[in-house]
């Protein structure tokens, strides 16, 4: 059993879900990196996805629907010691979350971002979730979606992220791989990864996703952020996997001079010398 | 004998200042002040004025007859002119077109204009109302400086010499005392309040009236090491302040009700989670956008209540600005004690009034410490919800134990915080949570009493009402016809109960008087004590309720 193995019998995963072999390739990349189980913080919303704390031996946070961003960015920011992630689905990240997801690639806080986006609402039972196809017919939209799918890397591009991917959770090597380049970035990171829902999603299955997806060849240069939005752009018959766009930037921490290097603001003691020098603003 | 000025114009006309110079001035000679800031939700036109109360014993509230007016329009004048007393002043330009006989028509504009900036024909009104006063011109120069550059100092200052030729003494109001006050308003000393207790994380949504919080600790953040989020909404706020308290940081956020609203599932996490955090909630009146720069007190009971499920949580209803400082600090000692949510209900009324006060005192703070160690938890696998007799579990910093993790859950959870569908868990954690909310009520705060400690007339008050409250009680004993008391909680959520059930017995009515239209500290008294009022003194037109307001009322309903 390896360090992030967290011994239970059950999960609330449905037999054949994706979220297995992502939860695998999360272990698998943490122990790659050497990470200890006290060393990392899963964060999830609320949903399948989002119980990824609950099976893994890390720190865990297992918040409110949409809202796994804020905390996990807060935490990092406070005690950069720890690595930060998250795991939670489609509909909280793009749905429920969306404002967060915009900011958060705006804030730049080194946390890794993991979407399981099997593109409808599990938990729930089969809604269009924002990743949701065309046409796609569920119990509510009943003559299929009429609102265009959102596409996430292409946004998170667009918005000045500085590492976006996307995967494949039927390839859990490679989808290793990323994950490991991915909490290796300093920064947010985004990995978008397709992942078909067996239970609610007839369309986007598994064999719909293996015919389409291809590995993004060695030539690809990832530093060029318009054609990687032309790469984040490809969906339907052909969907790239692979790191689209990686450039280094500063995070939110090494803004702040008080925050930057190795320093955690946990461990710092209130100066309260200093404080009680401020009642001079009022005298 | 104290004083009161209005000083008044349109948005953009430097009111602001303009008081702001004028209170350094006199609280430098040792005056006591107290203001109230009457401004619209835009940036610039529209009326907005400043009410300075000074003189020589310590002031509690505003008040609505004024002595002078300092009039940097004519709409101030209009506005205003019925409340000024028949001895009273109006200092305003030459060219004003208004009649009154106590108006002293100036040359400001003109005198400005010569000085080289006509903006600041508020300074050479100034001037003029200082030499009326027969108050000393000591201080000026410094307060000028503390607002601006050297060049629009000089010129100001200038303006306030000159200014101060155009009339005669009328009064001889000088300070008794030397200076021995600070000079701050409600959110400022909240903002202290955090700081000195050891607050690391501030994330918020500006919101009038709270964002002076959050720009007086990001004035403070590079030098204090306090990180100020500007969140992308409340939301984001009080779910970024839970991850950075989650992490082991001293954490808050602030807001108004609109705010609030949005904080509220955030709220119930901090709940569930058992995550300590810190929320001011400085209230204007609702619902909706309502009057964004006015106040109200209406949102007790959706504060008490907000946020679905049954968890503990507690309100402390800020009094004064001595309060603001004070109980913040014990917020955020009592927010980690019990790993609940703790709100700070203030209000524009103390948010914005600067009062002098004695400094506050730093050598009595104690910032406990909640944490577990290594030694508390050692030989035991970690139980973040350990069910203890308390109901209080030993909480851990992620990261810091090697071979320890802290799993939080907003889910019902067990012990270790994994998921769970358990009956039986449910039932001894929903148990364990409200243990703590029944071992909090031991160590509230009983309400300030006010008045004769005998009274037949038993006036509750809550919050910013303490001031104006306890003046009118002041005034209402000065009758002797009837001994008249007052109870002002702080503490209400829970809400303590044996000052109320002790001097209620006695009293022979008993009347709430509150800034809001239904009666919300009493509804909730006769809820938890079935003790009901008589009379209720309610005020929700937005503006504050004085003591001579309170006085009216309570003497009309005899």
């Amino acid at each position: 059993m390896c360090d992030m193995e967290y011994s239970i019998s059950e999960t609330a995963w449905c037999p054949g879900c994706g979220n297995f072999n992502i939860i695998d390739a999360l272990k698998a990349a943490l122990e790659k990196l050497g990470k200890k189980p006290h060393e990392v913080l899963v964060v999830g919303g609320i949903g399948q996805a989002a119980k990824t704390p609950q099976y893994i031996n890390t720190n865990g946070f297992c918040g409110l629907h949409g809202r796994a961003l804020p905390p996990a960015a807060a935490v990092k920011i406070v005690n950069s010691n720890l690595t930060v992630i998250v795991n939670t689905g489609d509909g909280d990240s793009y749905g429920e979350g969306g404002n967060h997801f915009i900011h958060n690639i705006r804030r730049n806080v080194d946390i890794t971002h993991f979407v399981h986006n099997n593109q409808i609402y599990g938990l729930t039972k089969g809604q269009a979730s924002p990743t949701t196809d065309m046409g796609h017919i569920t119990d509510v939209q009943v003559a299929g979606s009429i609102n265009e799918p959102l596409n996430p890397v292409l946004l998170a591009i667009s918005l000045g992220a500085g590492f976006v991917a996307r995967a494949f959770s039927g390839d859990k090597e490679h989808l290793t791989s990323i994950m490991v380049e991915a909490i290796k970035y300093r920064g947010y990171s985004l990995v978008d990864i397709l992942q078909p829902c067996v239970s609610f999603n007839k369309i986007n299955t598994f064999q719909w996703y293996n015919k389409r997806v291809y590995k993004i060849d060695g030539s690809y240069d990832m530093t060029d952020r318009l054609k990687a939005m032309e790469k984040a752009m490809e969906w339907g018959d052909r969907i790239p996997i692979g790191i689209l766009y990686k450039k280094e930037k500063q995070t939110y921490n090494d803004k702040i001079k008080f925050l930057n290097g190795n320093q955690s603001l946990i461990d710092k003691e209130t100066d309260m010398k200093k404080i009680r020098s401020y009642i001079e603003d009022f005298i | 004998m104290n004083y009161n000025i209005l000083i008044g114009g349109s948005a953009g006309q430097g009111v602001e200042t303009l008081s702001a110079v004028f209170e350094r001035i006199l609280k430098r000679q040792g005056f006591k002040i107290f203001t109230i800031r009457d401004y619209m939700s835009r940036v610039r036109g529209g009326h907005n004025f400043i009410q300075l109360r000074f003189g020589n014993e310590n002031l509690y509230s505003h008040l609505d007859d004024l002595d002078g007016i300092i009039a940097l329009n004519n709409e101030t004048i209009e506005y205003h002119v019925k409340r000024l007393n028949s001895g009273g002043f109006i200092i305003c330009d030459q060219e004003a077109g208004y009649e009154d006989d106590r108006i002293l028509k100036l040359h400001l504009k003109l005198i400005a204009k010569e000085i080289g900036n006509i903006k600041i024909f508020g300074s050479v009104a100034l001037g003029a109302a200082i030499a009326l006063l027969g108050i000393k011109l000591a201080g000026v120069e410094k307060a000028f400086n503390d607002f601006f550059n050297l060049e629009t100092a000089r010129q100001n200052i200038l303006a306030v010499l000159e200014g101060n030729k155009l009339v005669e003494p009328k009064y001889d109001v000088h300070a008794e005392k030397e200076d021995e006050s600070i000079l701050i308003n409600g959110n400022e000393a909240v903002a202290l309040g955090a700081l000195a207790a050891g607050c690391k994380f501030y994330s918020a949504y500006p919101m009038t009236p709270s964002t002076s919080i959050m720009n007086y600790l990001a004035s403070k953040m590079m030098d204090a090491e306090i990180v100020v989020e500007q969140a992308e909404d409340e939301i984001a706020a009080i779910n970024m302040a839970i991850g950075a308290s989650y992490a082991g940081a001293r954490a808050m956020t602030g807001t108004s009700g609109g705010g609030f609203s949005l904080m509220a599932e955030g709220l119930g996490l901090s709940g569930m989670l058992e995550v300590p955090v810190v929320i001011a909630e400085v209230q204007r009146p609702g619902p909706t956008t309502g009057f964004p720069t006015r106040t109200e007190q209406s949102d007790l009971k959706f504060v008490i209540s907000a946020s679905h499920g049954e968890f503990p949580r507690m309100v402390i209803a800020l009094r004064n600005a001595e309060d603001a400082f004070y109980q913040t600090i014990r917020a955020f000692n009592l927010a980690d004690k019990y790993q609940m949510p703790v709100i700070l209900l203030s209000d524009q009324f103390l948010a914005d009034s600067t009062v002098t006060i004695k400094p506050f005192d730093f050598d009595n703070i104690k910032n406990d410490n909640f944490i577990s160690n290594y030694e508390d938890i050692q030989n035991k696998p970690y139980k973040r919800y350990e069910i203890t007799p308390t109901g209080i579990s030993p909480r851990l910093i992620p990261g810091k134990i090697p071979g320890t993790t802290v799993l939080v859950d907003s889910d019902e959870h067990d012990e270790y915080g994994h998921i769970t569908e358990s009956a039986s868990v449910r039932d001894q954690m929903v148990r364990k949570r409200l243990r703590k909310f029944e071992l909090l009520k031991e160590e509230i705060q009983e309400p300030l009493f006010a008045g004769e400690e005998d009274c037949e007339v038993l006036i509750l008050a809550w919050g910013s009402a303490w001031g104006p409250v306890t003046e009118a009680i002041g005034m209402l004993n000065e009758k002797h016809d009837k001994k008249y008391g007052a109870l002002i909680f702080g503490d209400i959520w829970p809400l303590p109960t044996k000052l109320l059930l002790e001097k209620s017995k006695k009293a022979r009515k008993i009347i709430n008087v509150e800034q809001n239209a239904t009666g919300q500290l009493a509804s909730l008294v006769s809820e938890t004590t079935g003790i009901f009022c008589n009379l209720s003194v309610l005020k929700f037109d937005g503006r504050p309720m004085s003591s001579q307001y309170i006085y009216t009322k309570v003497r009309e309903n005899q």
